[in-house]
């Protein structure tokens, strides 16, 4: 079953493997029981694509944790990787993008976490894309986008302001705007339903505070 | 810059100097550079406040003023004049010696109320002199009246006609712009609108010059009007080679002008218009990019009214109507009472300049959610300033960014002040190289926005020069490479819609003939025509109307019979969408000028899907072009048999009332050509057709009269049929339409005219009763037409069948107007008019009289042609002719006899007869001369 399965997924064979061999650092060979990742990842990512995935985990691993004892990938091993592969920048959504990474909240990503979160953000379907970019946007874990926290995400998203107080008064009313925008109850924060809904009616939507998923240009090519 | 400079020194000095008063000193030095400063800048306010007038100005005023003096009442001025043709190289007219004084020239100025005025322009301002002194033109050039600052000033203050009537012109200007806005149908016809076309710098300040905006913008919407005939005829093409504006179609005039452009004079005012329009565009452009005026709300809403009403006629070969638009400024009006949207959109276009990717995302999206369609907002958006900055997005690296402003432009390029805007701010280039993105949504909208902006002549120029129509054509090649056959789905569906927005694009565009090759250089028919094999209606329909706008080309109709086009046309037709529907009916009735395709049509069915559209009269465009389809395919026998079977022609004879002209001319041009057959002559006057078409005879639609001449002489072929017209007084109808001004519809109600005198009862009393009739006819032998003249001399020869009229129009002179003719080369001339010879023999001494004026040498070289009909008319003129000695020698000279020997052995039994007669005429009088010369 799980084999039919596979292959429904790998109709999709793109230029993705590429990518994926690009990070291939070396050669890793570990003995690892794939089936259990297999079940949680056939939907999205090809077997050898797991596989390729697994061996750059384990690269990456080694070449961070060299001194630390640790199977996986800590938090700032992890915003390395995202700056120098994915080209992020902003140090506050780089460490949200390692939250949503990080489900079981140790503070390190393991392989499970990585393949999984990796087959979001690679080859991710509208609908996973959505989640993963609203687990990112909430912190506190309460399933809400609050206002303070648009305000966070927002805040250097202004340039060219003379003064402090008037990039804050800018910020601000950008907030204004974006709730205004999003927040359809009108409770002052935005509910997953908020986002699905004005996403889904303009997809530009998606990465509303900031870029969390790898380039459009890599996207559609 | 010399005392700037000396300041400095002096500041230098000040500070090398090690003094510990150096300090005191310097702060003196800058406050005395100060106060200098201050002094300068004071009085450079005063200074400015006295204007000086310079010879461009004063040059400009006159020209100007010129145009609106003359006789009558509604003139500004009754003249006004140099007092000196020669104007020196710094262009004044005033001598040397007075130029040196600040005089640039003299004018004598006569207003309507007062005495002529002799004025001095001078670089101070305008006053009155003394006056011609003497006949030499001699000036007193004495100041005798206070300096004004300019001329209208002056005229204004000395004669209150001239003021009065000044400030009419400017009312009854604007008022005839607005009320032309609101009906453009309607557009009147006047003829001071060709007066002022002198272009102003627009440096000139005087209200005149808004005057002269004013008048030239009424004079443009002027052009609405023959583009508002739609539907550029088959002729277009050709009427614009002869305008040598192969590359700047400007199809308003010509689609009416059609025909007669070619034969006639008449294709000056298009060239010229156009030419016009060319220097007014460039005018609007450097206005444009002053100011970015906003539109008072009223006028704004007009403007957009008719951009909409523009948006529905797309189909209409010329949307150039709207290029003739300028947004007037009325800025602080505007600000008046902004509406709402205005702030919000001001604030979202900051963060667009100030913000980061992000940011910029967010307030595109919100700057989505406003109503684009309005137009308040579309402006709103321009006047702060936020065009610019959606064009300059389009030029960076972040695809969303792109989408975003895209989708933002999209929508506000409907408004065509938005759209001069985009192309003025360079938008186009942008949008042009977008379509090379990878991004297929990416490329969709800027498909679309071209699609948009594109519907006036400067934006579809720059697409072309941008090598935006390569880029076009390619994309409609996505939706053939991309997917293997195997699939199910043969297109993928992003694929289709980057092919359908290319379309769109390549439809606005299409509208330009340079567009036209272009498209066809690259390669576009033969994907146009592969497109046109899908089922996607959204797809089909600019595909169609992009079809349909080249066919005007000889090129396109040729490639759209190769390309087995017809077919998919005929089979479109059979859709449910009325526009759709439409547009093939046009792309048929543009290509079935040509008889292989008017069979192709009838081949694959096309003629009952076309005769069963005739019976929903709603849709008036689709009716047009469904009515126009079938005139063209009527124009084969066969296509008018199928018609009768499936019952079109008395669908079409219900058509002959409460139609639109469009309709009419279609409807009247189709039934011109089943009458052609007698079954269907039979049909049409049972129907009660003939009523209907003699009521035609009326109107002013040039094209319409000459279907309807057509039809009714058609008609005329039946005695039966000739009888009700007569009754109806149709034939004096026909006979007032030989004054008409276009030589087409003379021509054509001359050939009706001939089977009405033929088939009428007691034709020639009839004839005779038309007051001045026979002597119109007879003039119109100086027309310069050779159709004109072919019509005549057929008509003529049917009215010399009466021995009174043949008398009177002997009378008014046809002898010599007919010999004049005779040497021509058109052979359809030389047919009509030999049998009006032939007939015209019959008379007193006519025979005579046509050897006098030269015509017999001329005829027999007829008898070269190679026209039979030519042949049978020239014998049978020449035997008449050879009744009379002089003649026989003639021809005997020409050579006639070895000519007409060889016609006597022809198969036409008139022919040879004539043929016969003649040479023996010519052989009796040489017999009859040897008798006389041995007795």
């Amino acid at each position: 079953m799980s084999y039919f399965l596979i292959t429904r997924a790998s109709s999709t064979i793109g230029t993705r493997s590429c990518l994926v061999n690009y990070f291939l650092l070396d050669w890793c060979t570990r003995g690892l029981s794939l089936s259990c990742i297999y079940l949680y990842f056939y939907f999205a990512v090809k077997k050898s694509e797991v596989e390729c995935l697994l061996r750059v985990f384990h690269s990456l691993v080694e070449k961070a944790n060299v001194r630390l004892n640790n199977f996986g990938l800590d938090r700032n091993a992890f915003r390395a990787i995202l700056h120098s592969i994915f080209g992020m920048t902003d140090d506050m959504l780089m460490n949200r993008v390692f939250f949503a990474f990080d489900k079981d909240n140790d503070n390190c990503i393991n392989a499970k976490e990585w393949v999984k979160g990796l087959s979001v953000f690679l080859r991710g379907t509208f609908e996973e894309k959505l989640k993963f970019c609203f687990e990112v946007y909430y912190l506190n874990g309460d399933g809400y986008i609050s206002r303070e926290e648009i305000f966070d995400m927002l805040k250097n998203s202004l340039h060219q302001q003379t003064s402090e107080e008037e990039t804050d008064e800018g910020i601000k009313e950008l907030v204004d705007i974006t709730l205004k925008k999003m927040d359809y109850d009108n409770d002052g924060k935005i509910s997953f339903a908020d986002f699905e809904k004005a996403v889904k009616e303009e997809r530009l939507l998606l990465e509303v505070f900031g870029p969390r998923l790898p380039e459009a240009k890599v996207q559609c090519q | 810059m010399k005392e700037d400079t000396s300041v400095v020194n002096i500041l230098d000095k000040i500070t090398k100097e090690e003094d510990p008063a150096s300090e005191i000193k310097m702060k003196l030095g800058k406050l005395l550079e100060q106060l200098d400063l201050h002094l300068l800048n004071h009085s450079l306010r005063h200074i400015s406040l006295e204007i000086r007038l310079n010879p461009t100005i004063v040059k400009n005023d006159i020209e100007l003023l010129k145009h609106f003096s003359g006789k009558g009442e509604q003139t500004v001025l009754e003249s006004i004049d140099y007092t000196s043709d020669y104007e020196f190289s710094n262009g004044c007219r005033a001598p040397p010696w007075r130029q040196i004084h600040g005089e640039i020239c003299y004018v004598l100025v006569k207003p309507h109320d007062v005495e002529t005025l002799c004025i001095t322009c001078s670089a101070e301002g305008v006053f009155l002199n003394g006056g011609k002194t003497n006949d030499e033109g001699e000036i007193n050039y004495e100041r005798k009246s206070e300096i004004y600052k300019d001329l209208v000033t002056f005229l204004k203050e000395k004669s209150a006609k001239f003021s009065e009537n000044m400030s009419k012109q400017d009312v009854r200007f604007s008022e005839e712009w607005k009320k032309e806005k609101e009906e453009p149908k309607e557009a009147p016809k006047k003829e001071e609108a060709a007066a002022p076309r002198k272009a102003l710098p627009a440096s000139s300040k005087s209200m005149l010059e808004k005057n002269q905006i004013n008048f030239g913008k009424s004079q443009m919407t002027k052009r609405l009007e023959p583009s508002l005939n739609w539907k550029a005829t088959i002729d277009f093409k050709e009427t614009m080679l002869n305008l040598g504006l192969a590359g700047n179609p400007d199809p308003g005039p010509a689609a009416v002008l059609g025909k007669e452009g070619k034969e006639t004079g008449s294709s000056h005012p298009g060239r010229h218009k156009s030419l016009l329009r060319d220097i007014q565009e460039e005018k609007r452009g450097g206005r444009l990019e002053r100011s970015g005026p906003p539109v008072s709300p009223g006028r704004a809403q007009l403007i957009h009214k008719s951009a909409e009403k523009i948006e529905e006629m797309i189909s209409e070969s010329s949307s150039e109507s709207e290029e003739d638009e300028e947004p007037p400024d009325h800025r602080q009006e505007a600000n008046a009472d902004l509406p709402s949207e205005y702030w919000q959109i001001q604030k979202l276009v900051k963060y667009l300049k100030g913000g980061n990717q992000t940011a910029t995302v967010i307030a595109l999206c919100s700057m989505k959610d406003f109503n684009l369609a309005q137009e308040t907002c579309q402006l709103a958006i321009r006047d702060v300033g936020g065009l610019e900055v959606l064009i300059n997005l389009l030029d960076t690296d972040e695809v969303k960014c792109k989408i975003g402003s895209l989708k933002i432009l999209k929508e506000i390029s409907h408004n065509p002040q938005i759209r001069r805007n985009i192309v003025d701010l360079g938008g186009l280039p942008i949008l042009v190289n977008i379509l090379d993105s990878p991004h297929k949504s990416l490329k969709c909208l800027a498909a679309e926005t071209i699609a948009n902006v594109a519907k006036f002549r400067r934006a579809r120029r720059a697409v072309r020069r941008h090598g935006g129509i390569t880029k076009l054509v390619a994309l409609l090649d996505c939706a053939q490479n991309s997917g293997e056959p195997a699939q199910s789905s043969l297109y993928d569906a992003r694929d289709v819609e980057v092919a359908r927005c290319g379309a769109l694009a390549l439809w606005s565009c299409s509208k330009s003939y340079a567009n036209k090759e272009a498209i066809r250089r690259a390669g576009g028919i033969l994907l146009l025509a592969g497109l046109l094999k899908t089922s996607h209606e959204n797809m089909l329909i600019p595909v169609v109307g992009t079809l349909q706008e080249c066919a005007s080309e000889e090129n396109y109709r040729a490639a759209i019979k190769a390309e087995r086009i017809i077919e998919n046309l005929v089979k479109n037709l059979n859709s449910e969408n009325e526009q759709l529907q439409e547009h093939c009916a046009m792309a048929i009735y543009q290509c079935a000028e040509d008889k292989e395709t008017r069979d192709l049509v009838r081949l694959h069915g096309g003629l009952k899907p076309l005769a069963s559209l005739l019976n929903n009269t709603d849709n008036k465009e689709r009716l047009a072009a469904v009515t126009g389809a079938i005139w063209k395919c009527s124009i084969s026998k066969e296509n008018v048999t199928k018609f009768r079977e499936y019952k079109a022609i008395e669908t079409l004879v219900g058509l002959l009332t409460d139609q639109p002209e469009e309709v009419l001319v279609n409807v009247v041009g189709a039934l011109g050509e089943c009458c052609q057959e007698y079954e269907n002559r039979v049909l049409v006057r049972k129907c009660g057709g003939i009523q209907p078409l003699v009521n035609l005879l009326v109107g002013i639609n040039q094209t319409l009269l000459v279907n309807v001449t057509k039809a009714v002489g058609a008609c005329a072929v039946e005695p039966e049929s000739m009888m009700i017209i007569d009754r109806l007084d149709g034939v004096r109808l026909l006979w007032s339409l030989l004054k008409n001004p276009h030589p087409d519809v003379k021509a054509s109600a001359a050939w009706a005219l001939c089977p009405c005198i033929q088939n009428a009862k007691d034709a020639g009393e009839m004839v005779r009763s038309f007051v001045g009739g026979l002597e119109l006819v007879v003039n119109l032998l100086k027309s310069d037409n050779k159709e004109v003249l072919a019509s005549v001399c057929a008509a003529i020869t049917n009215i010399a069948k009466d021995q009174e009229n043949l008398a009177v129009i002997t009378d008014h002179g046809v002898v010599p107007l007919l010999s004049k003719l005779a040497n021509t080369n058109n052979d359809k001339l030389r047919r009509h008019l030999a049998e009006a010879i032939s007939r015209c023999c019959m008379w007193g001494r006519n025979r005579v009289t046509f050897g006098e004026y030269k015509a017999v040498a001329p005829l027999v070289r007829y008898l070269k042609s190679n026209d039979a009909n030519v042949h049978r008319a020239t014998a049978q003129a020449l035997y008449q002719l050879s009744e009379d000695a002089d003649n026989c020698i003639t021809m005997h000279e020409n050579g006639a006899v070895k000519l007409l020997l060889d016609m006597v052995g022809s198969p036409d039994q008139d022919l040879q007869e004539a043929a016969a007669g003649c040479i023996s005429n010519i052989r009796r009088l040489a017999l009859a001369t040897e008798k006389a010369r041995y007795t």
